[in-house]
């Protein structure tokens, strides 16, 4: 079969996502091995693994990778749980259905530099913010969150973002189930919690992949949240990777180290990519 | 569909649940709109006010404050002519994976997958040194070519998944009739792929209009998107929630409508086919 026409098809998509790929990769390598400060762009001297031994040894870094790690798990988690049971509460007759899908799924619209004010400012501000007055109607104290429990903010923040995405992928998966498999099980006598076991989890496997891969995508590079919010802070409390190396590259113009950091974080991603390819390739195959 | 079990308790119960859920999970969106029709003194107010009458001066005072039209444009500029020029590069893509298949095909499409893995911070200093050596600092030009290319994977792989559901014999049958492969793409293909088109340009459209950490880093007053005036905002000096809600609520608008509309073919789009 002639392969020209598809070649040529394809080669704008591959020729450009190699120079995306190649060039900040090799520029980036680079950068790492030499002194390069944004400041003074004339003094970049070849100084070997420098960068690397000082981003790799600031006291920063633990924290960041832990954090990211903690940030992915807990979003992940909450989402694709408290999403399937969203997801199973709506797949019923209920009334005004359709707009209560509209009211769920809104967030995820939501950009997430607003997202990250509208609960700095308006719900978690220890004074004037909506859960504050909550926790005094409760006769509680009131919490500065993004002081106390920075990380956990982000985490709720986050989640709210992207639960509807999730809810909204394992709705679709569920109204595409076998009606009369349902039914049949229901005329065997299985209850509710049988079929939940038995049908509707497993049929939910490939939506959970699904989710869990572009979650990944998105919440490894997770941004905007923090830089508008808590700065990464107090201290490194709520540092992940990308901001840490952004804060390298742009706070303290040391474009050398955060070239370093960067790699780093290449590597981290393709860590976390090999698994996930596995994971999803498995899934799409079917 | 038998009709007599619809009104039992459980229903009732499912009802006010999910309403109860819904409305939860809506509401800092709803408190967001409803500050940006409220003066500074009613959105600081403790206990907070419910009922107040509803004003536009937010609203004014952001455009007066800052060119509120000139960061929209940049918005509109970037998102479409990204999401354009991206269906432009990924359809043909995605169209011969999905008709001509190739041995490479499944390997091409987790590389560029992988593309996507490498934290956008990866690309941020060797990016800033080329938009700087072409002059682009600050240029929604510069926006356009990254959303592009960033979005560039999901795009294909969408509308590779929904590609694949287009039975192959129609497009033959059009070829056995003498249609030339301009002729198949334009009156075969394009109808019956419009939906697949639609469905991957509105979620780039959507990733493009709510990005920020690039419109942050790369762009300030000329070339700065929506994002980037609402991050202004996040400066510590004196409470403004009321403005700072106008300016998200006309930030945040025009997508969240759009989404509303469009949340089915998202979800289709979406799930790259694997869920049906």
């Amino acid at each position: 079969m002639n392969r020209t026409l598809p070649r040529l098809l394809m080669a704008p998509a591959v020729g450009t996502l190699f120079l995306w790929m190649i060039v900040p990769l090799v520029m980036t390598i680079y950068f790492s091995f030499i002194q390069f400060n944004l400041l003074q762009p004339d003094q970049s001297d070849f100084i070997g693994l420098e960068n690397y031994e000082y981003f790799l040894t600031d006291p920063s870094f633990g924290a960041a990778v832990w954090n990211t790690i903690v940030l992915l798990s807990s979003v992940i988690g909450i989402t694709v749980v408290v999403g399937t049971l969203i997801a199973l509460l709506i797949n019923e007759p209920l009334a005004g259905r359709g707009l209560v899908r509209i009211l769920l799924i809104s967030p995820f619209f939501v950009m997430p530099t607003v997202n990250a004010l509208l609960w700095k400012n308006m719900m978690m501000n220890p004074i004037y913010g909506v859960l504050a007055q909550v926790w005094i109607f409760f006769g509680a104290e009131p919490v500065d969150w993004l002081t106390v429990h920075p990380l956990f903010s982000i985490i709720l923040m986050v989640s709210w973002q992207w639960l509807p995405f999730a809810t909204l992928i394992f709705m679709t998966a569920l109204q595409s189930m076998d009606r009369e498999q349902l039914e049949a099980s229901r005329m065997d006598g299985a209850n509710y919690f049988q079929q939940l076991r038995y049908l509707y989890i497993p049929h939910l496997g490939r939506s959970v992949a699904v989710v869990v891969m572009i979650e990944l995508i998105f919440l490894l590079s997770l941004f905007a949240e923090i830089y508008t919010t808590t700065g990464g802070g107090p201290g490194d409390a709520s540092t992940n990777v990308a901001y840490l190396i952004f804060k390298q590259a742009l706070l303290n113009f040391d474009a050398g180290v955060a070239s370093a950091g960067a790699l780093f974080a290449v590597v981290l991603a393709n860590i976390v990519g090999i698994f996930m390819i596995r994971m999803v390739g498995k899934n799409l195959d079917k | 569909m038998a009709r007599q079990s619809t009104y039992t308790p459980a229903y009732t119960v499912r009802t006010l649940g999910a309403w109860g859920v819904a409305l939860l999970l809506f509401f800092p969106l709803g408190w967001l709109m409803l500050t940006a029709f409220k003066t500074e003194l009613q959105a600081i107010a403790v206990p907070p006010e419910l009922f107040f009458t509803p004003t536009l001066e937010n609203f004014y005072e952001v455009n007066l404050r800052s060119d509120y039209l000139q960061y929209a444009k940049n918005s509109v500029i970037t998102s479409v002519l990204s999401t354009i020029i991206g269906l432009m590069i990924a359809a043909p893509a995605a169209y011969a994976m999905a008709f001509y298949k190739g041995k490479q095909d499944k390997n091409i499409l987790m590389w560029m997958l992988s593309t996507k893995m490498m934290p956008a911070v990866g690309a941020l200093v060797p990016v800033y040194v080329l938009a700087q050596k072409s002059h682009l600092l600050d240029s929604p030009v510069a926006l356009i070519i990254v959303f592009t290319l960033s979005n560039l994977p999901i795009m294909v792989w969408m509308l590779y998944s929904q590609f694949k559901e287009i039975p192959r014999e129609i497009l033959e049958a059009a070829r056995m009739d003498g249609a030339t492969l301009w002729q198949e793409a334009r009156l075969v293909l394009l109808p019956l792929a419009m939906g697949s088109l639609a469905s991957t340009g509105l979620l780039t459209l959507v990733l493009a209009w709510n990005e920020a950490f690039w419109s942050l880093n790369l762009t300030a007053a000329n070339g700065g998107t929506l994002a980037t005036l609402i991050a202004s905002y996040s400066s510590p000096e004196g409470l403004f929630w009321a403005k700072l809600s106008a300016a998200s609520f006309m930030a945040i608008g025009p997508i969240v409508v759009f989404g509303w509309f469009s949340q089915k073919q998202l979800v289709q789009g979406l799930t790259f086919g694997a869920v049906k």
